[in-house]
């Protein structure tokens, strides 16, 4: 299978590879996937309180190349984005961005999951209304 | 320049030995005859080269030349043994024993059986791969007419008890065949000599061209038939219709003539390189796995899981150079991992993290030695990007996260 050359760059070069303090109040934390299903991805936002702006997102995933391409784009997508902004994000996008094979849309779907489970994560932490929405697959 | 691909993955396929693609050469026009063409040089020409290939698949397994039968792959012969079997001797009875690890041209094989109204007894393997030989007695029926296990495994290399399993055959009167794929031409191979009857094999996986395969069918004591598969002209004795792949044959027969010769060597170099190659990686990777028997092992093949490392993406840092296979399906619709390392007792986690290497003739030292190094890079690299390799690091019981299905 060949893969374009924005996945390849996003799986040699991933962006924004690490780890949030999760115990900080303005950090959410999305763990989304399953071992056993081959894919995991950890995806962490920093929301500043005034602006609910987020101003930084980090993201650790175990999976194939284009789970890590998924969840690279992902993070660098977040960033300077609002809450609101972030939670419009579509997996289509993504695999619109990253020429995904159709065998490889579910990495898109979980970076979608990995992104909503972030801001539910933030949201709860801050007692605010949640309006991240997982839908079942 | 750009670097030569490392070829590992033999146990896909093996690259054409050159001495092989220069006897098959002067078959395509030169002597361009049919083996059933009886009334003309080119006919006769071409139904000795056939002879002599059989000759020497047979003098490679040490049976007579009458009991060999070509096909088109392994496919073909295991479908054949099979359903050839299943329907000649369906008055004696309709139940098939087999393993759990066989290769899909087996399983799938045998699911067709069921279809058409027979039964099917899949048995399990142990942590080691191997089959139990008291489950495998006591799954024998009066309605039992063939066991099916493979020489040896794809995905680890492991080599079942052959000469036990043949023993229980005879001891109950029951047809015995087996998926020989990956042992001929690799390890001695001798049918006779360990109760076999029927025996699937292809020239693809020995240095010898695709496209062409062979049966071994027993001629005496028992005298085994097959219900042919394929009709036509009767070829094969019947067993199998359709021209014979003439160029492919005679490939396929040299490709069995180096192997009687080289294979002992071959076998003891490509030991030393994996065993290099096993201990590189797990020298310098904590958390890697060996799958399946070690000491019950085809010389030139092991299979690792590196853990908390997803084996395709763990791929796809050196598949530029280094060409091999993963347990993982990521690429498959139903996201399930391999169904022969799950056999084993490995979680699906650890399925999903393996790695095959499988070595070959023209494997050097030097792609060894360029393979630890990569491989090993790409693990750490990988595990650096792996959320439950720090997990793990940081002691968190990751089994017990209730982790979202998806």
């Amino acid at each position: 299978m060949a893969y374009s050359e924005k996945l390849l760059d996003h799986f040699k070069n991933p962006r924004n590879v690490g780890t949030l303090d999760k115990e900080n109040a303005g950090v959410g934390t999305g763990l989304v996937g399953a071992p056993e299903c081959g894919d995991v991805m950890r995806l962490q936002i920093q929301v500043d309180p005034d602006t609910q702006k987020i101003t930084d997102a980090k993201f650790k995933t175990f999976g194939c190349g284009s789970a890590i391409a998924s969840s690279s784009l992902a993070t660098e997508w977040l960033k300077g984005k609002s809450v609101d902004e972030a939670l419009a994000i579509d997996n289509m996008a993504i695999v619109e961005e990253l020429a995904l094979p159709p065998v490889k849309i579910h990495c898109s779907v979980l970076a979608e999951d990995a992104i909503k489970s972030a801001i539910k994560d933030y949201q709860e932490k801050n007692g605010m209304e949640v309006t991240a929405v997982l839908e079942p697959h | 320049m750009s670097q030569r691909l490392i070829y590992l993955d033999n146990n896909a396929t093996t690259p054409t030995d050159p001495r092989v693609v220069e006897t098959m050469i002067p078959y395509f026009y030169e002597n361009p005859g049919n083996a059933a063409s009886r009334n003309h040089p080119a006919g006769w020409v071409a139904e000795g080269a056939v002879d002599t290939a059989r000759e020497q698949l047979a003098d490679l397994i040490n049976v007579d030349p009458r009991e060999i039968i070509f096909t088109s792959g392994a496919t073909e012969s295991d479908n054949l043994a099979i359903k050839g079997v299943f329907e000649m001797y369906a008055r004696k009875g309709n139940h098939i024993i087999t393993a759990t690890t066989e290769h899909k041209a087996v399983l799938d094989a045998c699911k067709k059986v069921e279809k058409m109204g027979g039964e099917v007894t899949y048995l399990e393997v142990d942590s080691e791969g191997l089959i139990s030989l008291e489950a495998l007695e006591a799954a024998i029926t009066d309605k039992t007419i063939l066991v099916s296990i493979m020489w040896a495994n794809n995905e680890t290399g492991v080599i079942q008890p052959m000469k036990k399993i043949g023993e229980i055959c005879a001891k109950h009167g029951v047809l015995f065949m087996s998926d020989a794929t990956q042992a001929v031409g690799k390890i001695p191979v001798d049918p006779k000599e360990v109760g076999v009857h029927l025996m699937a094999w292809t020239s693809h996986k020995m240095y010898g061209p695709k496209g062409v395969g062979a049966l071994f069918v027993n001629r005496k004591n028992p005298r085994v038939k097959v219900t042919s598969q394929m009709d036509g002209g009767g070829h094969e004795r019947g067993m199998r219709s359709g021209t014979l792949n003439v160029p492919g044959i005679v490939g396929f027969g040299k490709a069995a003539a180096i192997a009687k010769e080289e294979m002992h060597e071959d076998a003891a170099r490509l030991a030393k390189l994996r065993d290099k190659l096993q201990k590189g990686l797990m020298d310098v990777l904590e958390e890697s796995y060996v799958n399946g028997s070690q000491e019950h092992r085809m010389p030139h093949v092991t299979n690792i899981s590196f853990k908390h490392v997803e084996g395709e993406g763990l791929m796809m840092t050196f598949n530029q150079n280094i060409a091999l296979s993963s347990g993982s399906a990521c690429t498959s619709a139903s996201l399930e991992p391999s169904y022969v390392l799950v056999a084993l007792g490995l979680g699906d986690d650890l399925a999903h993290s393996s790695l095959r290497f499988s070595l070959g003739r023209f494997t050097t030292e030097e792609d060894i030695d360029a393979t630890i190094k990569q491989v090993a890079d790409g693990v750490n690299h990988m595990r650096e990007l792996s959320p439950i390799w720090e997990m793990y690091k940081e002691g968190v019981d990751i089994d017990a996260i209730e982790w979202s299905e998806h």
